[in-house]
């Protein structure tokens, strides 16, 4: 059987996962750099290409508020949002999680203002982090369309029944145009069972839903709650070995890595900028260089365990990412130095933080990045923090 | 039935027993409100007239038509007196609870 | 609606037996929870019932004691609109068939946080059967001033002292307002006439498509009124002029009730709490603003 490819945006690749995955309900507002995912969703549904109930509605708000409602009756749903938009939703993404529908979000990761910025960083997801969706970050567009597929299956898992967010880097992947391969429907078909769920209004076992609990009981519905997210990692693996086995495509669950085994300094990034990295790796491995990189696919659940055996051997780690948390240091940062810290591990850990409100992130930043973890590795100080790639003096 | 009744509920002893989120069974009623009651709604039978006026207007639904009388279920009125005060014919008395 | 007319009236004596809204923990006399029960009664147990953060979602739905026999769910306080819709959608898309979705919010889950999602719902013409129980302030969190609240009212935020008098702003058009989307079925009601509202009820569950009711429902806790004067008084506010009784219909609005002569304004606001501080001079302002919205209404709309 000959393969489909079609040269598409990632934003595209994404309406193409969504429609292959039969969603009954998409509730989404429009917002760049989202908006061409919601027009082919759209599309599909004018031709009756996708069998779905497209709502139209007036907010991003209402966008989740309308997902849930499909949900809460059984329904497979997606939105999609971004930025502002996806802050405006970020009481619903807490009573999504915690109301357990398992909603599938495509976000396009954008800057959050102000200063206004239609471009792009990880600070609107990375924000959301606490708000109990699972997050994953793909890295192209054959990944965005590939884990639309997986992230149904695994949100609506049994032992899961959480939302899941699928972020791709605004710009960067959304409006990049690249040669993807479309599944098969019959196989997507075979992967992906239909959302079943004895948790949801029906009329023959009538509920009531999204109820309030006093102090006796909240803690217990809490600690399931993180014990979904938890219970999410065996699920996600086990359908990344699934797709790899139906479709040939295997992303490694959690993390991904390129030449880390005998890496004395590592990168470890979230998103599109790996693949710059891999570069960088590659011609510096050409002149000699002992470098690797570590991408994180998962923020939440996180990859602890695998983060920790991977940078063992490590003389120096930098975190990069598109992402501050101010008065301290970015939010993956955070992330990676208490998993190491958990196993003792104390080599300099180093935070670049840059590519903010679209900024490119260069092969000549990473080289640098690189080069200057070999030199902390061998003893030269350093501050954690490092706004790499400033255009302007500072007082530092 | 057509009101729920209060059931015995076990607070389950492991997570496993707890529903998957916040769901629960529909009408699952695990207390009454009777305690809430200071004054009672006794019913004069010889001069109500079944206009069901009381039923009508009972914010809790605890008056009832039983076999073309009106009842109230006491382990979930308030009390509140909207029924007596509503009665055309003064055919509902609100009567003091006794401790 | 030609179908409304040729249905069997619902009345104390037919109406099903079956309670949805039992054993909650609404307050004694509670309003709102009567429009609840009769609303739900009228629309039997293939209902979907959504309810906002407010009043209702906290005394129906305390884990374990769940108050509604049919299905129901709170919502986000301003997504009680939208998670309806989602749920009239979802529900089609599943191809569920025989079934109503309303929702229930308050004054301030409907004229204030809810209106965009509201808008958005009658604009899309969801499948929802929207009921704002109209109480005249956020009552779940203390009694605090809404936009539904009148003017002089007394509350939490808007204190009656010398400066001022309660409540500086008259009560939004909510009816109007909403009528103005060309909303198919959209009507006023009173928990002071039953019958009335279980009438609007009935003809708006018959809308495939959005439909709207606006229902007056007293609140003894934060009105300051005896429990058992609850119907009562929530049946003086339209004798008295300062609530209407009204539909609107295929473009139309209609008053369903036209009182030839209004009962006293004064009698009204003096029974309750919150409205004992008015200065006669307050209570002739009330009435003014009144009579002028009459005028109007009685110029521009239709009745008998």
């Amino acid at each position: 059987m000959s393969k489909k490819r079609e040269f598409i945006s990632g934003d595209e690749a994404v309406a193409i996962g969504v429609k292959l995955s039969r969603p009954h309900v998409i509730a989404a507002y429009p917002i760049t750099p989202q908006t061409i995912t919601v027009e082919r969703l759209s599309e599909m549904v004018e031709r009756g290409e996708l069998n779905a109930e497209y709502m139209h509605v007036e907010s991003e708000h209402s966008a989740i508020s309308a997902a849930m409602g499909a949900s809460a009756v059984g329904a497979r749903t997606f939105t999609a949002s971004s930025s502002q938009g996806l802050l405006y939703m970020t009481e619903g993404l807490h009573y999504a999680s915690g109301g357990r529908f398992p909603v599938v979000m495509m976000n396009a990761n954008r800057s959050v203002a102000l200063p206004w910025s239609i471009y792009g960083d990880q600070r609107d997801s990375l924000s959301l982090l606490d708000s109990g969706w699972i997050q994953v970050y793909v890295e192209d567009a054959q990944e965005a369309l590939d884990m639309m597929i997986q992230a149904f299956r695994i949100a609506e898992h049994p032992d899961v029944l959480t939302p899941m967010m699928v972020n791709l880097d605004g710009f960067i992947l959304t409006h990049t145009y690249e040669i993807v391969e479309i599944p098969e429907q019959s196989q997507v078909d075979a992967f992906l069972p239909p959302f079943q769920t004895p948790n949801k209004m029906c009329f023959n076992n009538p509920k009531n839903m999204g109820f309030s609990s006093q102090p006796n009981d909240n803690t217990e519905f809490k600690y399931q709650q993180n014990l979904a997210v938890l219970n999410a990692v065996k699920v996600l693996e086990q359908a990344d070995t699934d797709f790899a086995t139906m479709f040939g495509r295997k992303y490694n669950g959690m993390v991904d890595e390129y030449q880390s085994a005998d890496a004395e300094v590592l990168l470890v990034t979230l998103g599109s900028v790996t693949g710059t990295v891999r570069d960088v790796v590659d011609e510096m491995r050409a002149e000699g260089h002992k470098v690797g990189v570590i991408k994180i696919r998962y923020m939440r659940p996180f990859p602890e365990e695998q983060l920790q055996s991977l940078t063992a051997k490590a003389k120096a780690i930098g975190v990069l990412e598109k992402d501050i948390s101010f008065g301290y240091e970015g939010t993956v940062y955070t992330n990676v130095n208490s998993a190491l810290a958990k196993v003792g591990n104390t080599v300099p850990k180093l935070n670049f933080v840059g590519g903010l409100g679209g900024r490119d992130i260069s092969k000549a930043d990473i080289r640098n990045m690189f080069l200057k973890l070999q030199r902390v590795a061998a003893g030269e100080a350093y501050k954690t923090v490092d706004f790499f790639n400033l255009n302007v003096e500072t007082n530092e | 039935m057509s009101r729920p009744v209060k059931q015995n509920f076990i607070r389950p002893s492991h997570i496993e027993g707890f529903p998957v989120g916040p769901q629960f069974t529909a009408g699952h009623l695990a207390d009454t409100n009777a305690g809430w009651r200071t004054f009672r709604p006794v019913v004069n039978h010889d001069t109500c007239i079944y206009c069901l006026r009381c039923y009508l207007v009972c914010p809790d639904g605890t008056i009832f038509k039983d076999n073309g009388k009106i009842a109230v279920d006491y382990d979930y009125c308030k009390g509140c007196g909207v029924c007596a005060h509503e009665c055309p014919k003064n055919a509902i008395e609100m009567v003091k609870e006794q401790l | 609606m030609s179908s409304a007319n040729t249905l069997t009236r619902i009345t104390p004596k037919n109406i099903t037996d079956q309670e949805f809204f039992y054993g909650h923990k609404a307050c004694a006399g509670c309003g709102g929870s009567l429009a609840v029960r009769l609303a739900l009664k009228v629309l039997g147990e293939r209902t979907y019932a959504a309810f906002p953060a407010g009043c209702m979602a906290a005394v129906g739905f305390i884990y374990p004691q769940m108050a509604f026999t049919n299905n129901a769910i709170i919502t986000t306080f301003p997504g009680v609109a939208s998670m309806a819709s989602g749920i009239a959608v979802g529900a089609k898309a599943l191809g569920i068939q025989n079934f109503k979705t309303v929702a229930f919010a308050g004054d301030g889950g409907t004229a204030d946080i809810g209106l965009q999602a509201l808008s958005g719902m009658i604009d899309r013409g969801d499948d929802v059967l929207y009921i704002c129980y109209d109480n005249e302030a956020y009552m779940n969190t203390g009694i605090q001033k809404s936009g539904l609240t009148p003017f002089g009212t007394q509350t939490t935020t808007t204190p009656a002292g010398k400066n001022i008098h309660g409540s500086k702003t008259q009560k939004k058009n909510l009816f109007e307002i909403i009528a103005a989307h060309d909303i198919p079925y959209a009507a006023t009601a009173s928990i002071g006439y039953p019958q009335d509202y279980i009438d609007k009820v009935q003809k708006a569950a018959q809308v495939k498509g959005p439909a709207f009711i606006h229902v007056y429902a007293s609140c003894p806790t934060g009105w300051g009124t005896p429990t058992e004067t609850s119907v009562e008084i929530a049946k003086e506010a339209v004798d008295c002029g300062l609530f209407f009784l009204a539909e609107y219909e295929n473009g139309d609005y209609r008053l369903t009730r036209n009182p030839k002569q209004f009962a006293s304004v004064a009698d009204y606001l003096k029974k309750q709490g919150r409205f004992k501080h008015l200065s006669d001079a307050d209570i002739a302002s009330i009435e003014a603003h009144r009579d002028h919205k009459w005028e109007r209404m009685r110029r521009m709309w239709n009745h008998q």
